[in-house]
C-alpha cells in the first residue's frame, strides 16, 4: 500500500468529532459564559454607572473565575465538554496563560513561569498586536482621506 | 528477503518482572495486578519527572527483590522512558551501581530493552540485566503536548499516556524463556497526526509481523496471544484489517496493552492507553506472570513505538514508527 493510500484508508476509517454534538455544547456553555457576563454587569452597574469601566470589570472577573477553576484543577474539565464554549470567551485565553503558569512552577520563576508563561496564548498575543497595529495604521489612513 | 530473524540458543530467561502503576491504571481492568501502585501521581516527589524516577527506583528494586537478588548480581541496566535525554531513566537508576545503557525508542522501549539484554545474554556478554522502562502522563503530556491544566478536546483516535513503570530481570533460569527476537524496521506511512498514534505505528506492527511469519515458518494461530505495545483501539483495528488482507489473520489472539490497561468506556481515554510504561506494566503484571505459571506457552510480543518529537510535528513531518518483535515461550524446569 502506498503512503498516499494508507494515509486516505486511515483518514476514511478513523472516528472524526462529534462536530456538530461539540457545536450544540459550545453553543449552550459560551452562551452561558456570556450570559454570565451580563448578570455580572447587570450586577455592577448597581455600583458604577461608567460604562466602559464596568465592562473591563465584567472581563476582569471572568478572567479571575478561569484562572480560579484553573488552579485548582476543574477548568480543564469543563473544557473537555465545552470546547469552543469556554476557548472562545476570555477564559479560554486566562487558562491558557494560567495553566502555563501553573505547569511551569517547577523550572522556577524565571526559566520556567516567566519564560514559558506565554507558550501557549503567545501567537495571540503577537498577531492580536499586529492586527491592532494594522488596523489603526487604516484607521489613520482613512480618517486623513474623509477626515 | 534477508534473514533478521534472531533465534537465541542460550534461552535466556526472564527471571523476574515488576509494575508500579499510577492512580488511574490501578482503576482500569488490571488495577488488581500490579505489584505496586500510588495513589498519589507525584509518588510524594515535588515533579512529574520525579515522579517518573521514582517509579523507575521502585520498579528495578521491587523486580531485584522478586527475584532474590541485589544490584552487585546486575552486569547491566538497560533503561528507557519519553522524556528528553532519557533522564526519567538517568535519575531514577543513578542509585545503583551497575553499568548502564540509556535507549530510546519511544513506546516500543520495553521490548527493545528485553531484546537487548537477551541477545547480549545470549552472546555471552552478560549473565545478568534489568530492563525497565516508564512513561508519566503527566510528565509526556507537557514534554509532548498541552500544559496539564489546558482546557482543551481530544480526538477520538487520541490515546492517553500511561503512568507507569515496568522492571524486568533478564538471566539464565526462570520459567519464562526469550526465544527469538525481531527488530524492527523504520516504517512511515506518512501519517502526521500526533492524535492518531496507532494509525501511524500500526505499519511497522505489519511489516515486521509479516517478515516474522515468513522468516520464522510460524502462524499466527501457533501463539496462544499476539500482544502488540500501544496500538489503542485504531491501530489495533489498522493491523487485522490490513493483516487480513495479507492473508494472516489476527483476529483470534491478538491483544493490545493500550487497550487492556484501561477501559475505554468508562475512563475517558478515547483510543486506549500509550507510553512505554503501557505495555512494561501490562506485561509485567499480566503476560509475564501467565508465562510464568504455564497458562500461556508461546506468545509474540510486539513492542510500538512512533518516533517524532514535537519540533519535527511542527516542521511538518510525518510520523516514523517501529515494532520490535519477541518470542516468548513458558519453561519448565
Amino acid at each position: 500500500m502506498k503512503n498516499k493510500e494508507y494515509v486516505e484508508y486511515v483518514s476514511a476509517r478513523s472516528k472524526k468529532s462529534p462536530i456538530l454534538m461539540n457545536a450544540v455544547r459550545a453553543f449552550l456553555i459560551g452562551g452561558a459564559i456570556c450570559s454570565l457576563g451580563q448578570a455580572i454587569f447587570e450586577f455592577y452597574s448597581v455600583f458604577n454607572s461608567d460604562i466602559k469601566e464596568t465592562q473591563s470589570l465584567v472581563s476582569l472577573t471572568l478572567i479571575a473565575i478561569a484562572i480560579i477553576l484553573t488552579g485548582i484543577g476543574i477548568f480543564d474539565n469543563i473544557a473537555r465538554v465545552a470546547g469552543a464554549g469556554t476557548l472562545v470567551p476570555i477564559t479560554g485565553f486566562a487558562n491558557a496563560v494560567a495553566s502555563s503558569a501553573v505547569d511551569t512552577k517547577s523550572e522556577g520563576f524565571v526559566m520556567g513561569v516567566g519564560a514559558k508563561i506565554f507558550s501557549i496564548s503567545g501567537p495571540v498575543i503577537l498577531f492580536g498586536t499586529f492586527s491592532g497595529v494594522i488596523y489603526g495604521v487604516i484607521y489613520y489612513i482613512c480618517s486623513l482621506i474623509w477626515g | 528477503m534477508e534473514n533478521n530473524l534472531i533465534t537465541l540458543k542460550s534461552s535466556p530467561k526472564i527471571l523476574s518482572s515488576y509494575s508500579v502503576a499510577g492512580n488511574k491504571e490501578h482503576n482500569g481492568p488490571l488495577g488488581n495486578y500490579y505489584d505496586e501502585w500510588c495513589a498519589d501521581d507525584k509518588f510524594g516527589k515535588s515533579s512529574w519527572e520525579k515522579a517518573e524516577s521514582e517509579m523507575q527506583r521502585r520498579a528495578l528494586r521491587g523486580a531485584l527483590k522478586k527475584a532474590s537478588l541485589s544490584d552487585c548480581d546486575l552486569d547491566l541496566i538497560l533503561a528507557g522512558d519519553l522524556l528528553n535525554q532519557c533522564v526519567s531513566s538517568t535519575y531514577g537508576l543513578a542509585d545503583y551501581n551497575v553499568p548502564y545503557l540509556g535507549l530510546y525508542g519511544a513506546c516500543s522501549t520495553c521490548a527493545e530493552s528485553i531484546a537487548l539484554g537477551a541477545c547480549l545474554f545470549d552472546g555471552g556478554i552478560i549473565s545478568k540485566c534489568g530492563a525497565i522502562t516508564s512513561s508519566h502522563y503527566c510528565s509526556s503530556e507537557r514534554q509532548f503536548r498541552y500544559p496539564l491544566e489546558y482546557g482543551g478536546q481530544r480526538a477520538p483516535t487520541a490515546q492517553w499516556t500511561t503512568t507507569g513503570s515496568g522492571a524486568f530481570i533478564i538471566g539464565e533460569k526462570g520459567n519464562v524463556n526469550i526465544e527469538q527476537v525481531m527488530f524492527g524496521r523504520i516504517i512511515d506511512k506518512g501519517i502526521s497526526d500526533i492524535n492518531n498514534m496507532g494509525a501511524a505505528m500500526a505499519p511497522a506492527v505489519i511489516d515486521t509481523l509479516v517478515r516474522y511469519f515468513d522468516q520464522s515458518g510460524t502462524k499466527p494461530c501457533d501463539f496462544d496471544l499476539i500482544v502488540t505495545g500501544d496500538l489503542g483501539f485504531e491501530g489495533s483495528e489498522i493491523i487485522k484489517d490490513l493483516l487480513l488482507g495479507e492473508g494472516i489473520d489476527v483476529r483470534k489472539n491478538h491483544v493490545d496493552c493500550g487497550l487492556m490497561v484501561f477501559n475505554r468506556e468508562t475512563q475517558d481515554v478515547h483510543a486506549g492507553g500509550s507510553g512505554c510504561g503501557c505495555s512494561a506494566i501490562a506485561m509485567a503484571s499480566t503476560i509475564i506472570p501467565n508465562l510464568s505459571s504455564g497458562y500461556l506457552k508461546d506468545i509474540l510480543f510486539l513492542g510500538t513505538g512512533a518516533l517524532m518529537s514535537p519540533m519535527t510535528l511542527f516542521q511538518g513531518e510525518t510520523i516514523p514508527a517501529v515494532a520490535h518483535l519477541i518470542r516468548l515461550t513458558h519453561s519448565e524446569e
